[in-house]
């Protein structure tokens, strides 16, 4: 819990609430470590790199069923009120959010594999930015949630636009590809679907800035324009 | 505050109390609405206890009691000088932590006060005795034994039938004074089934130690510290996101 934080008269308890924070800051950590490697399989065409991230993904899956059984476990012993309530519900979706992360690197070296057999269509330009924007939302939403800070939550939040954004672009980008060379259809599909995978990654992160935002404030704004 | 003016069935303004010269409340003004479950929740010696025996005068019985300020029942000074305290504790009923039976039998127990305010006719008070044990949710299990004595009961029965019994009297309030903490969690379940069963025609106001309770069955909660009210506001959001760091560090178990 935070620093200034009054400690619960169960110090158990306090160690439990405390270890599913660090279990999520951790598995925050691979998910961005499967993203930055599955990216980097797609531009440095190493599909063994993307092989080890599918592999890899297995311990964030692992990871995922520990953290929702310590955060049931706690709900059933505990019956946690307040904001307890409001972290442990936090900590089930953030750790949702995450593990679907993980997935979507998983998917992006499953296309990296496809895409590192053909010719390469084009220098990957957009992709590795998006990649960072996305990264960095992960990152920035789960220190939201460490330092209970709604500014940072807030500012990862307007990001997704930009990812959006250039989703969008790489969108148009590709179909005038497919427009001129049909042949360029499959390359252009799968880089279409790297690039929707990123566009998740940023609304998973998103969703984890919601849950900071709830958790620190009590209100959903989960369905409201930030 | 949440509440609509016409059902307000008790107007606390400024109350304050004293056991001697221990103030045990102070500056109290809150208001309880009517067919509406509330709870009052606080540490030991927060003073929930002693507003709720406030609430029918029963610590006129204390001597050295002195209260201060208006407690309002449906618009009358409950304290006047003119209101007589049995008809106001037949008016509002109690239920105390240990289910408190008296030793006679159980239609006895049921119509013990009734007869004393002058209902004799046998059959009005074996109507009075099947209502009283059906809406308390113990007609079924003592039907057939209404002549045994009340003490044979188990602890959730005896507590139940003490719930039937402040119902006999016919009253608007019941208040409880954390009625199943002597229970175990099958027969407290079913006295708070039946506390959700008796809002529909009774305005119930409950002091209990267990949070999650409080959670389930009341409406409206009020935290108490150190003879004040803290916060007092919709029970899910009390729970979920109270206002008040001391409400929070309370309720989350941060205390001490």
């Amino acid at each position: 819990m935070t620093k200034e934080e009054r400690k619960h008269t169960s110090a158990r308890y306090d160690q439990e609430l405390a270890e599913i924070k660090e279990k999520l800051i951790y598995l925050g950590a691979l998910t961005e470590k499967a993203i930055e490697k599955s990216i980097q399989s797609l531009l440095g065409r190493d599909s063994d790199l993307a092989r080890a991230v599918i592999t890899e993904d297995n311990q964030i899956d692992l990871l995922d069923v520990e953290i929702e059984e310590k955060c049931i476990r706690l709900l059933a012993l505990r019956q946690p009120a307040a904001r307890d309530l409001r972290f442990i519900t936090t900590a089930i979706k953030i750790n949702g959010h995450l593990e679907r992360i993980g997935d979507m690197a998983a998917n992006i070296a499953e296309k990296a594999i496809l895409l590192n057999e053909m010719p390469q269509l084009k220098p990957y330009i957009d992709i590795p930015r998006m990649a960072e924007i996305a990264r960095g939302m992960i990152r920035n939403s789960l220190d939201a949630f460490v330092q209970e800070d709604i500014d940072v939550a807030n500012k990862v939040r307007i990001e997704d636009e930009k990812i959006d954004q250039l989703n969008d672009q790489i969108f148009r980008e590709l179909l005038t590809f497919m427009l001129e060379d049909p042949r360029k259809i499959h390359a252009s599909l799968l880089i279409m679907q790297v690039s929707k995978s990123l566009e998740r990654i940023s609304d998973h992160a998103e969703g984890i800035a919601d849950m900071v935002i709830y958790m620190v404030t009590g209100k959903i704004v989960r369905h409201e324009a930030p | 505050m949440v509440t609509t003016a016409n059902n307000i069935i008790f107007e606390l303004k400024q109350v304050n109390f004293f056991y001697g010269s221990t103030q045990a409340l102070t500056d109290i003004s809150m208001d309880f609405e009517k067919n509406r479950v509330t709870a009052l929740i606080g540490p030991s010696g927060c003073g929930k206890s002693t507003l709720l025996r406030l609430l029918n005068r029963m610590n006129d019985l204390i001597d050295g009691t002195r209260v201060e300020g208006e407690i309002l029942f449906e618009g009358r000074n409950i304290y006047n000088a003119d209101n007589d305290p049995v008809e106001i504790r037949r008016r509002i009923g109690m239920v105390f932590q240990k289910p408190n039976p008296f030793p006679k039998s159980i239609f006895n127990n049921i119509t013990y006060g009734p007869r004393l305010t002058g209902t004799r006719n046998r059959a009005d008070l074996e109507l009075l005795v099947e209502q009283s044990l059906k809406q308390a949710v113990l007609w079924d299990e003592v039907k057939d034994i209404l002549n045994k004595s009340a003490m044979t009961l188990s602890g959730g029965q005896q507590q139940r039938l003490c719930i039937a019994r402040a119902l006999a009297m016919k009253p608007d309030v019941l208040l409880m004074d954390e009625p199943t903490s002597a229970l175990d969690p099958i027969s407290t379940a079913k006295i708070e089934d039946l506390i959700e069963e008796l809002k529909k025609n009774y305005t119930i106001i409950i002091v209990t130690h267990n949070m999650q309770q409080a959670a389930r069955v009341s409406e409206m909660t009020g935290f108490f510290y150190l003879g004040r009210l803290i916060e007092y506001a919709l029970t899910t959001d009390i729970f979920t996101n109270p206002q008040v760091k001391q409400t929070e560090d309370y309720i989350t178990g941060r205390f001490g």
